[in-house]
This record gives structure tokens, C-alpha cells and sequence, in this order.
């Protein structure tokens, strides 16, 4: 394994190159899809939880059914959760107020919109991650292109995909130089300029020859992108499933009504 | 300072969107008619390159902590504006796809605040006008560091707006400020030192790079930029704070207006009568004098609008639903668990 | 065919900061010749490459490709004719996977893409890669690399071969079948390399740069069996000549 993976970027690479019936999906289809869910799902106010339970279903169908290792992702949307997290803690201290109760243990609206947070933050994380683990960042890019996109930035998310790879190396590489002669002291900021600076002085260069590469082969300063379109009825299908189920669930609390299914001889 | 999606209303994300992607539009247009041919190879490894610079860290002495370059900065000073710009998204997007760091939703937010402020703010505005045509070297120091810290704070500020107007946080406008802009301040500091050091090498070793910016020498006019993104701003802020304020849940609204029904809500509604009825019956919570229907109206009154719509939604919060959502999870792992059973991957074009 | 023929009059160039790299360089290199660019470091010969496809222009003489005078206007005749395998083959692969990259010169060319098509199939076939079609450029092997880079050239079917160090990072095995795939090319070639064993194998003819000049020419042979003019221009004559046997495999 080369260090490049410091970014872990080559495994999701891989995973969106299996053969599975979601990655056989158009990645249009699959992008739209994705939205949608995170739109409806950001749409529920803020002390929902139980009526969102229902959510979960499309990032899990999309990871089983492309195969996507849970364990793999389940850590990605850990390193991600911070953010949300750090702000998202400050509910339960604001709004202290009881608004349910689960057994004798009051739940306070703070409590409740905070949980909300995080699983919303679950959901549309999960989803995210799952489309690009079931996509690949190639028919992502061609996607976004189909999608209106403007060509020179789906070009430029695709040229700093493929130069991450070869960029982070030559800083890993150096960083472990510094690191080796340096006997574990931190850096102090005039190694870490030279450091830096030479990075990007031969970056630049890379991107020069990159350019002279470019041109022998005919560039003339638009990068045609060869896709062949193969958006058919079960993309359509799927969009149209996944919208209806976004729907209903938005409109109807399905969690709830399965809950009084099972609850209902109870009561 | 990431935005995520999970703290973020449909209505900010998606004005958001709009702002960034208008933006991404117009620097694509302005860079297709470049004259720089090597843009395009250029911009893409200058982006791997802030992605890479990451990974390694300087020491900020006496503190214990480390820094490292934000990248906005200098890609402004190395491509001109408009490249700079649409590098910083790419860097972002990227970073929303691999890393769910930020959110898809919460992406235009975070071009916005992470790209626009040093491309179009800080640095034009800000370190050209400090540094002059003069590169004199305390003088770069103290421009870069301003300039870091003014687009650091412009953009925490927007941080703070968009969760504010997004009221999903509880944290108030002003608490909030005070907690993102002192870190923001410090941080800005460490990024503004980063990058000096780094014009200062690059400045030795390679002169030309940064005379080669367009726009140094004014070549660039903002005002139709701003002006163009203050109409977009408007109107779509406008139009979906309206659709916010009088109709506090949107798509319920709109489902309302589709159907033709008043009361979409009516199981939650209908649920609700009951879980007073289920509380009368089995007093489940004596201690806490839980009333439902008293703590929604002391809610509504001292709540933002969008709270009103809160109880009829929150059935989450129902017995039946707390079941329900557990059942859910359960019945969505078991699904999860028997759609892996099928046959085995392949792996396309390899073999 | 005149198409294939190759001719450098008087070539001087500097570069913008003042280093004068190429000082008058002259030769012609006819139809189906395969000539070797032998030197040591910052002779010239990356430079003297980047001006056959007009990627630089002269300050001084002329490039010829067939009847057709290098300029800014005629480049991209020029790179039509003139196929160019770079040293990093990581500076060559730029697009997304080995398919795409082999159809960027094609696409570029404005052929319809059932053509594209084809292309991308034959030029794969010819270097062996066919199964790396969908493969990200990053996940490959150097040998693989420099396969796919050649192949994305070939796929623009130029009449001439210009390579720049194609050997350098290959392990023994990837260098053999490098060597096999350029003695099958029936191009013209010109081979910009240290590799000196390979230009035994694969060069008839060697010019030698020293400081910007062609300071010697003539059968590969003959040249790389000089012991004093190799050791005047940084260089060494290859094993294969030092035990008197002259003769090529
Ligand atoms: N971009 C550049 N700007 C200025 N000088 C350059 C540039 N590129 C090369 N040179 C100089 O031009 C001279 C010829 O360089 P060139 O790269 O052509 O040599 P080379 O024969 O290919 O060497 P090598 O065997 O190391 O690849 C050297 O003195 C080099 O320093
Ligand atoms: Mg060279």
C-alpha cells in the first residue's frame, strides 16, 4: 500500500469500481436521489426523531446492496461528527425544558432537538458517503457535468482527484524525511515554509509538464470528456421510487403507525 | 469550521447553493476565457497541493498546537481570483464527497464562507492593497496575517448567520459569535503567518508565479461579482424566508397545497389526543406533571414561529413512536442484513 | 511517405531566464529511422524534443515534419504527426482512468466516438494493457504506466515516436517488454535516453549532445563503441560492446 492512502481516498475509489446493481445505477439517478433525501430529511422540524427512523432505509439499501463494508463507513461518518456534535451539544443546556418523557425520565426539548442532530447528521452523512462509495468520483464528475455543472469545474474536481494521489505522496514522503531528521521535535514555521514552498514549487512544475502533456496530445484548452449516456427506466424507476418513499415518509409519520401496529393490542 | 449538513434548514442550504453554484458559474465562464492555457492542469494540482499541505503541520511555539495552511490565500495570490475560487470549492466538494466533512447540503455554505471571503474579500481587498507594489517583507507579514484573520472572521461570522437562520442550534446569535469568532481570530493569525511564509519562499525561489495572478493590478472588477450576488442573495434569501416565516414547515405547506388537504398532520394530530389518553391510563410519569398540552402552549408563545409547528409533528415523542422508530432501525438493519445475502460482488473491467 | 521525415536546421533556444539550452543543433532523420538522443544531464535533449511538436519555439533555425515548417501556426499539424511519450508517465496519464486518457488525443482531434471507440481498443491491444481499460491511472504499476502512456499516443496514430527516457523507473521485466514493443513500431522514432543498452537494441543511429550541441553522430553501434568520445560526453559504453561482440541481437 502506498502512502497515499493517507487520505483513504483509494479504498472509496475501489469500492465505486464494484459491480453491483446500485453501482450499475446512473449516477445521475443515483445523485438526484440523494439530494432529495437530504433535503426532505433536513426538512423535518427540529424535534423530530422517531418519524425519521424511516430514512435510515435508503443509505442502508444502498450500502447493502452495493456492498459497501459498514465498518468502513460507520468510521468516515465518526471522524465527520464533530462539527455537529461541538454545536449540537449546546441544545440540551439552552432548552432545558421537559417535552416527553420515555418510562419515569423526563427528555427535555434541548435533549430531544439535540439527538434530532445527530441523527440527522447520521442520515445525511450515511447517504453522502454511500453515494460516492457507490458512484466513484469518475461517474460522479460525469454526473455533475449531465447536471448542468459547468465543464471547467467538473474538469477541475477530476484533475484533483487524480493528482491527490500522486501530490500527497511526495508531502508524505517529505514529512517523513523532516520527521526522521528532525528526531521528533515539531516543525518550526521557517522548515515548515521551505517544506511547504518547495511542495508547491514542484507542483507547479508537475502542472506544467502535465500542461506540455496536454498539448502534444492536442489540447486546446477544453477537456472533452468521453461518456456514453445510459440514463434508462430502471433509473427512472429508482428515482421515482425513492422520491415516493422520501414523500410518504415526510407526510406520514411511518414510525409512528408501526409503532401503534405493534403497540395497538397493548393499548 | 465546516458546516454540517445536520445543523442546516433546507431554506439556507439551498440559498446557499444557489449563491455558490451562481458563483462557481461565473469563475468557470471568467476562466474558460483565460489566456492561460495551463489553468486547467494548474488549478487541478494547486488543489491537490492545499489537500496535501495538510497533512503536515508547524509548531506554534509555547502553545503546544499546530497550524497548518487554509489555502485560500495563496491560491488568490498564485491564480488570480476567479481560479482561486473555483479551487477552494473543488477542494471542498471533494472534501464533502470523501470525507463528509461539511455535508452535501451544508456545500454551498461552505464554498461560500471558505472560498468567497479570501478570494474575493481578503485578498484583493485586503492583502493587495496592504502589500502595495511594494513586496517589502514585514510589511507582506503583517498584510497576509490581516488578511487571513478579516477572511477567517467574515467567514465565521457566516458561519454563525446561516446556523442562526437555519434554527436548528439553540445557541443564540450572540453566545454563538462570541464562541466562533475568538477561535477564528487565533486561528486566523496561525493561517496569515503560513501563508506569509510561504509567499516569502516562493518570492526567493520562484518570482514569477505570483507576479503571473491576473487581477494584481486591478485587472479584475468586482462590482458586477457583487452586485450580481447581492441580487441573487436577495431574491432567493427573500423568497425562501417568506415561504419560512408564513409557512413555518415548507413542504408540509406545499404538500397541503398539493393535496388540497388542511390538516396533513391529522395521524400525528390523532396520535396525540391519544397519548394523553394513554398517559391518564397507565400515569406513567406522576413526578413531572408532564401536560402536554400546557408545555406546547408555553412553548408556542416564547418560540420562534417555527416552533409552532412543533406539536403537531411530535409524535416522535409518543410512545408508539418511540417503538416505532426502534422497530424501524431494527427492520431497516435486518433489510440492510438480508439484501447483503445475495450473491457476490464482481468486479467490473478487471478480470 | 515525406510525412515521416524529421529535419532540425540550426536550432538555438534559451530559455526565459537566460540559459541557453540548444546552441545550433542540425540533423535529418529519415523516414522509419530510429535514432537514439544520448547525453548527460541538461545536455539538451528534453528541450531539443519540445520543440518537434512546436511545444517551444526557436530563437534561432528551423524544425521541419514532413514539408511543413514548425510554427504557432502549423503546431498542431505538427502534433498530429509527432506523438510524445514524456519521462513521468504520471505527467502523461492526467484523466480519470486508462480509457479516457487514451481518448483524450483522439477526442481532441474531433474524430467521431465509434472511431474514439476503436482507437482506445486497438492502441490498449498493442501494448498489451486491454484489461486496464477502466483502471484509474494512479493504481497502476511504472511498467504499466509507461505501457498506457505509450499507448496513449499510439492512439493518435502519429507517423513519428518521440520518447523521452521511456526506460527510467522500469524493473528488468517491464524494460524487456518496453524494448519489445518499440522494436515492433514501425514509426520513425527518436529515443531521448541513459539507457545506452537499450539504444543497442532497439537505435540504428545515435546523435551524442553535449552543452546544448550535437557533438557526434552515426551508426548506434559504432558510437557507443567509441570508449573516448563516450567518456568526453559524461557518458560509458555499454556492456553488451565492451566484450567484442559488436553484433546486434
Ligand atoms: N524551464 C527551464 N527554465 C530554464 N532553464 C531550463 C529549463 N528547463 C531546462 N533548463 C536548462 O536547459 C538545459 C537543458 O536542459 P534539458 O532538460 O533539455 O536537458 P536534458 O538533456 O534533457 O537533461 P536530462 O538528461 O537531465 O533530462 C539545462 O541547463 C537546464 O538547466
Ligand atoms: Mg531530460
Amino acid at each position: 500500500m502506498k502512502v497515499s492512502d493517507s487520505f483513504d481516498i483509494g479504498e472509496m475509489d475501489d469500492l465505486g469500481r464494484l459491480d453491483t446493481p446500485v453501482h450499475r445505477l446512473d449516477a445521475r439517478a443515483k445523485a438526484v436521489a440523494t439530494l432529495v433525501f437530504i433535503g426532505v430529511v433536513m426538512s423535518f422540524p427540529r424535534y423530530a426523531i422517531s418519524s425519521l427512523t424511516p430514512f435510515i432505509l435508503y443509505p442502508v439499501a444502498l450500502v447493502s446492496l452495493g456492498r459497501i463494508p459498514m465498518r468502513y463507513l460507520a468510521r468516515k461518518i465518526l471522524i465527520a461528527a464533530p462539527f455537529a456534535l461541538l454545536i449540537g451539544v449546546f441544545n440540551p443546556l439552552l432548552d432545558r425544558e421537559p417535552v416527553t418523557a420515555i418510562g419515569s425520565v423526563a427528555i427535555s426539548g434541548g435533549w430531544l432537538s439535540f439527538g434530532s442532530i445527530m441523527f440527522r447528521f447520521l442520515l445525511t452523512v450515511g447517504a453522502a458517503l454511500a453515494l460516492v462509495a457507490c458512484t466513484g468520483m469518475n461517474r460522479l464528475g460525469a454526473a455533475l457535468e449531465r447536471l448542468g455543472v459547468p465543464r471547467v469545474f467538473v474538469v477541475q474536481l477530476l484533475f484533483l482527484h487524480r493528482y491527490l494521489f500522486v501530490v500527497s505522496d511526495q508531502a508524505a514522503k517529505m514529512k517523513r524525511s523532516a520527521v526522521m531528521r528532525s528526531s521528533g521535535r515539531p516543525l518550526r514555521l521557517s522548515v515548515y515554509a521551505s517544506m511547504i514552498g518547495h511542495l508547491l514549487i514542484r507542483s507547479m512544475d508537475r502542472a506544467e509538464r502535465v500542461y506540455r502533456a496536454m498539448v502534444a496530445r492536442g489540447f486546446d484548452g477544453e477537456v472533452r470528456i468521453l461518456r456514453p449516456s445510459s440514463f434508462g427506466w430502471p433509473d427512472t424507476l429508482f428515482v421515482a421510487a425513492c422520491i415516493l418513499f422520501f414523500v410518504s415518509a415526510r407526510v406520514w409519520n411511518l414510525a409512528d403507525g408501526f409503532g401503534r401496529l405493534l403497540t395497538g393490542g397493548v393499548l | 469550521m465546516h458546516m454540517a449538513d445536520a445543523l442546516i434548514s433546507p431554506a439556507v442550504g439551498g440559498t446557499m447553493w444557489v449563491v455558490s453554484g451562481g458563483l462557481i458559474a461565473y469563475c468557470a465562464n471568467k476562466v474558460k476565457k483565460s489566456v492561460r492555457d495551463n489553468l486547467v492542469p494548474m488549478m487541478g494540482i494547486l488543489g491537490a497541493f492545499i489537500f496535501a499541505s495538510q497533512m503536515i503541520n508547524f509548531s506554534i511555539p509555547g502553545t503546544g498546537s499546530s497550524g497548518h495552511l487554509g489555502g485560500g490565500l495563496i491560491l488568490t495570490a498564485l491564480l488570480g481570483p476567479y481560479a482561486a475560487f473555483l479551487v477552494m470549492a473543488s477542494v471542498l466538494t471533494v472534501q464533502a464527497f470523501f470525507f463528509a466533512d461539511g455535508g452535501l447540503l451544508a456545500l454551498g455554505c461552505n464554498i461560500f464562507n471558505l472560498g468567497f471571503f479570501p478570494a474575493f474579500v481578503a485578498y484583493p481587498l485586503i492583502y493587495r492593497v496592504m502589500v502595495g507594489e511594494r513586496r517589502g517583507a514585514p510589511r507582506a507579514w503583517a498584510a497576509a496575517i490581516v488578511a487571513a484573520v478579516a477572511g477567517l472572521q467574515l467567514g465565521a461570522l457566516s458561519v454563525v448567520l446561516e446556523t442562526r437562520a437555519s434554527g436548528i442550534s439553540d445557541l443564540p446569535f450572540g453566545t454563538f459569535a462570541l464562541l466562533m469568532l475568538p477561535i477564528h481570530l487565533a486561528i486566523g493569525v496561525v493561517e496569515g503567518l503560513a501563508t506569509a511564509a510561504v509567499v516569502a519562499f516562493v518570492a526567493k525561489a520562484r518570482p514569477e508565479a505570483l507576479a503571473a495572478a491576473p487581477g494584481r493590478t486591478g485587472g479584475v472588477s468586482f462590482r458586477p461579482v457583487l452586485v450580481k450576488l447581492a441580487i441573487a442573495t436577495l431574491v432567493v434569501g427573500g423568497v425562501a424566508s417568506w415561504f419560512a416565516s408564513t409557512h413555518p414547515d415548507g413542504l408540509e405547506w406545499a404538500i397541503a397545497k398539493v393535496t388540497g388537504k388542511e390538516e396533513v398532520t391529522s395521524p400525528e394530530a390523532g396520535v396525540h389526543k391519544s397519548l394523553a389518553g394513554i398517559q391518564a391510563k397507565t400515569a406513567l410519569l406522576p413526578d413531572y406533571g408532564f401536560k402536554p398540552s400546557e408545555g406546547e402552549a408555553t412553548r408556542a408563545e416564547g418560540e420562534a414561529p417555527a416552533a409552532e409547528a412543533w406539536p403537531a409533528v411530535s409524535a416522535g415523542t409518543s410512545v408508539s413512536g418511540v417503538v416505532g422508530g426502534m422497530m424501524t432501525l431494527a427492520l431497516a438493519c435486518i433489510i440492510g442484513i438480508l439484501l447483503r445475502l445475495r450473491p457476490g460482488p464482481r468486479c467490473c473491467g478487471q478480470e | 511517405m515525406s510525412h515521416h521525415v524529421v529535419e532540425v536546421r540550426d536550432l538555438s533556444f534559451a530559455y526565459p531566464d537566460g540559459t541557453e539550452a540548444l546552441k545550433g543543433v542540425s540533423f535529418r532523420i529519415e523516414h522509419g529511422g530510429s535514432v537514439a538522443l544520448i547525453g548527460g544531464n541538461g545536455a539538451g535533449k528534453s528541450t531539443l524534443l519540445l520543440h518537434l511538436n512546436g511545444y517551444l519555439a526557436a530563437t534561432r533555425g528551423e524544425v521541419r515534419i514532413g514539408d511543413t515548417i514548425v510554427t504557432r501556426e502549423t503546431a498542431a499539424l505538427a502534433r498530429r504527426a509527432v506523438g510524445m511519450v514524456f519521462q513521468d508517465p504520471d505527467d502523461q496519464l492526467f484523466m480519470p482512468t486508462v480509457a479516457e486518457d487514451v481518448a483524450f488525443g483522439p477526442l481532441n482531434a474531433g474524430l467521431p466516438a465509434d472511431q474514439v471507440e476503436s482507437r482506445i481498443a486497438s492502441a490498449l491491444d498493442r501494448v498489451g494493457m486491454a484489461h486496464l481499460r477502466e483502471r484509474p491511472p494512479y493504481r497502476l504499476s511504472a511498467g504499466e504506466k509507461r505501457a498506457v502512456a505509450i499507448a496513449s499516443v499510439l492512439a493518435m496514430s502519429p507517423d513519428i515516436l518521440v520518447m523521452d527516457e521511456p526506460s527510467s523507473n522500469l524493473d528488468p521485466r517491464a524494460r524487456r517488454r518496453l524494448i519489445r514493443h518499440l522494436l515492433s513500431f514501425e514509426h520513425t522514432k527518436i529515443i531521448a535516453t541513459h539507457d545506452l543498452e537499450l539504444v543497442v537494441e532497439v537505435c540504428r543511429h545515435a546523435l551524442v549532445m553535449d552543452d546544448g550541441r550535437i557533438v557526434a553522430r552515426g551508426p548506434a553501434v559504432e558510437i557507443l563503441a567509441d570508449e573516448n568520445l563516450m567518456l568526453a560526453h559524461g557518458l560509458e559504453r555499454p556492456h553488451s560492446l565492451r566484450h567484442a561482440h559488436p553484433s546486434r541481437p
